[in-house]
């Protein structure tokens, strides 16, 4: 890495007005949220500890390990395809795995509303067999899938591109099956796209508020999220519990950002 | 070539798996938001993009994103400049928070943003006393968007200064050039297309912003009100159609910065944009 001198000159100045730009905009903030839970302190406890928000939590949390799996599998599967095979048509679906990214929540909600909701494409034949899945926990889980998608796959890809394919003509050459060269070479070698792939996709789901919220409906104790739960905890003025719930999440989101700075370096 | 798990076989069957899998997640919902946007008919969907509201609403959303993209453009640029170039104390500290707003729900984002400025609390009341409201007004709004996108201008920036030589800037600044004349001459040029790389990312999510604005935006219909967040209130009110043209309007603006954004990362020569 290059040496770096000591700012001097208007570098301090840019220095001085780039600390209070982030001091700004999140430091106080987050110290001003710390501060207000700080300062009424048991009732923001008895909020979180509240039936609602430990359901909330554990179907946010339930859904997040759903996504991690499934999204490990599609990413590994999904890179695989995008970075090694040429066919016609891969650059559709590589700009489809991106789409989530492009798409407000709002409209990724309101996408599955239009297809499973009330008068939506699905609904005569889920109706038929009696399955509920908009305002139900299947339409969150289907809404944060949508927006986890490209994550995992876009970091394994990145790892795969770099790797190349030598190790896996070696093993091939040693006689090697496919599978035996998939499980014992590629997989190990993916393995930091994966943590980073998977530390990105539980920061989105955990987060994901505006898809839920349109195409779960955020009903208390049964498709309210943690955000959707500040979210209510906002409108009907409790503090303590919005801001509680903030700060859980926050302090997930840190605790998440360490590993990606570790496995980063 | 084909390395698929195994065979060729293998190879059609993981690329049916993975096409299946997008098509049903992704491609059918955003079709059928597409149609719906337009089942109704041209005269329809004028109607539903063409309701004042609604155009106030795509206006708000759309100027406030030009001037979070030029804010976080200078912001970002200045902040990739002093990690890259500076041994500053507290370097990987800075680094770290560039990153926090990636890993932070956006809806906490907007609760940050309310629990500093909020009318309960001794600042928000202070703000409001003297006629200058950041919550749940335009400050608030762009507060929020600077948030959510910090990491977008520094990153864009970053990896193309690392290849810069300082020795340039150096030789301008000895050769007796003013500190203006090395930034718009020497150290700006070689960055711009990183420089609007960032600043189209940062466009078009703050076009898409959502969880953090429906927090402090207010959204008073015609004053403070996003297009999101005005998309929310259509399907709430039960006008699905007229919330999904919307949603094609934002979808059309999506679909043409994707590209653009990409082309000129590839031309800023930043792996990761």
């Amino acid at each position: 890495m290059r040496s770096r001198r000591r700012p001097t000159g208007p570098a301090r100045v840019v220095f001085a007005a780039v600390v209070a730009w982030l001091a700004l905009l999140l430091v106080v903030p987050l110290g001003a949220l710390a501060l207000s839970v700080a300062g009424s302190f048991s009732a923001v406890v008895a909020a979180l500890t509240s039936a609602e928000a430990l359901h909330a939590i554990g179907l946010s949390v339930g859904v997040a390990a759903v996504c991690i799996v499934a999204n490990g599998i599609f990413g590994v599967a999904g890179a695989l395809v995008l970075v090694r095979q040429r066919f016609a048509g891969r650059r559709l679906l590589d700009a489809l795995v991106e789409l989530p990214l492009a798409l407000s929540p709002v409209m990724t909600g309101l996408a599955f509303l239009l297809v499973f909701g009330r008068n939506g494409l699905l609904h005569p034949a889920l109706d038929a067999v009696g399955l509920q899945v908009a305002f139900a926990w299947p339409a969150v889980l289907l809404a944060t899938l949508f927006v986890t998608l490209p994550f995992t796959l876009r970091e394994v890809a990145l790892v795969l591109e770099e790797l190349g394919d030598s190790e896996e003509q070696a093993a091939a050459t040693l006689g090697a099956t496919g599978w035996q060269t998939f499980w014992r070479v590629t997989l190990p070698n993916l393995r930091s796209g994966l943590v980073i792939g998977t530390t990105l996709t539980s920061a989105r789901a955990l987060g994901e508020f505006g898809a839920v919220l349109v195409v779960g409906g955020g009903i208390a104790n049964r498709t309210q999220t943690a955000t959707t739960f500040i979210h209510s905890a906002i409108e009907e003025r409790q503090e303590p519990a919005a801001y509680g719930m903030a700060l859980l999440l926050a302090s997930v989101a840190v605790a998440l950002l360490f590993v990606l700075q570790r496995d980063r370096e | 070539m084909n390395h698929g798990p195994p065979g060729r076989l293998g190879t059609l069957a993981l690329r049916g798996g993975v096409t299946a899998w997008v098509t049903a997640l992704v491609a059918v919902p955003v079709l059928v938001l597409a149609w719906r946007g337009i089942a109704e008919g041209p005269a329809a969907f004028w109607a539903a993009i063409s309701d004042p509201a609604a155009v106030d609403a795509l206006w708000l959303s759309g100027w406030t994103a030009a001037v979070a993209a030029v804010l976080n453009a200078i912001a970002g640029t200045a902040l990739a400049w002093v990690l890259v170039r500076w041994d500053v104390p507290g370097r990987r500290a800075i680094g770290a928070l560039v990153d926090l707003p990636l890993a932070i729900p956006t809806l906490v984002a907007g609760v940050l943003i309310i629990a500093l400025f909020g009318p309960q609390t001794p600042i928000g009341h202070w703000l409001v006393g003297i006629g200058f409201p950041v919550a749940f007004a335009k400050p608030g709004i762009f507060l929020a968007l600077l948030f959510v996108t910090l990491p977008f201008g520094v990153r864009a920036v970053e990896p193309v200064l690392e290849e810069l030589d300082p020795a340039e800037e150096e030789a301008s600044y000895t050769l007796g050039a003013t500190p203006f004349y090395t930034l718009t001459r020497v150290l700006l040029p070689p960055l711009f297309p990183a420089i609007a790389a960032g600043a189209v990312q940062t466009f078009a999510r703050s076009v898409a912003e959502f969880g953090s604005l429906a927090a402090v935006s207010g959204n008073i219909p015609h004053r403070t009100l996003v297009a999101p967040v005005y998309v929310l209130g259509e399907v709430e009110a039960g006008n699905p159609a007229g919330a999904a043209a919307v949603s094609l309007v934002l979808l059309a603006i999506a679909l043409t910065l994707q590209p653009l954004g990409a082309a000129l990362a590839r031309r800023a020569g930043a792996r990761r944009a």
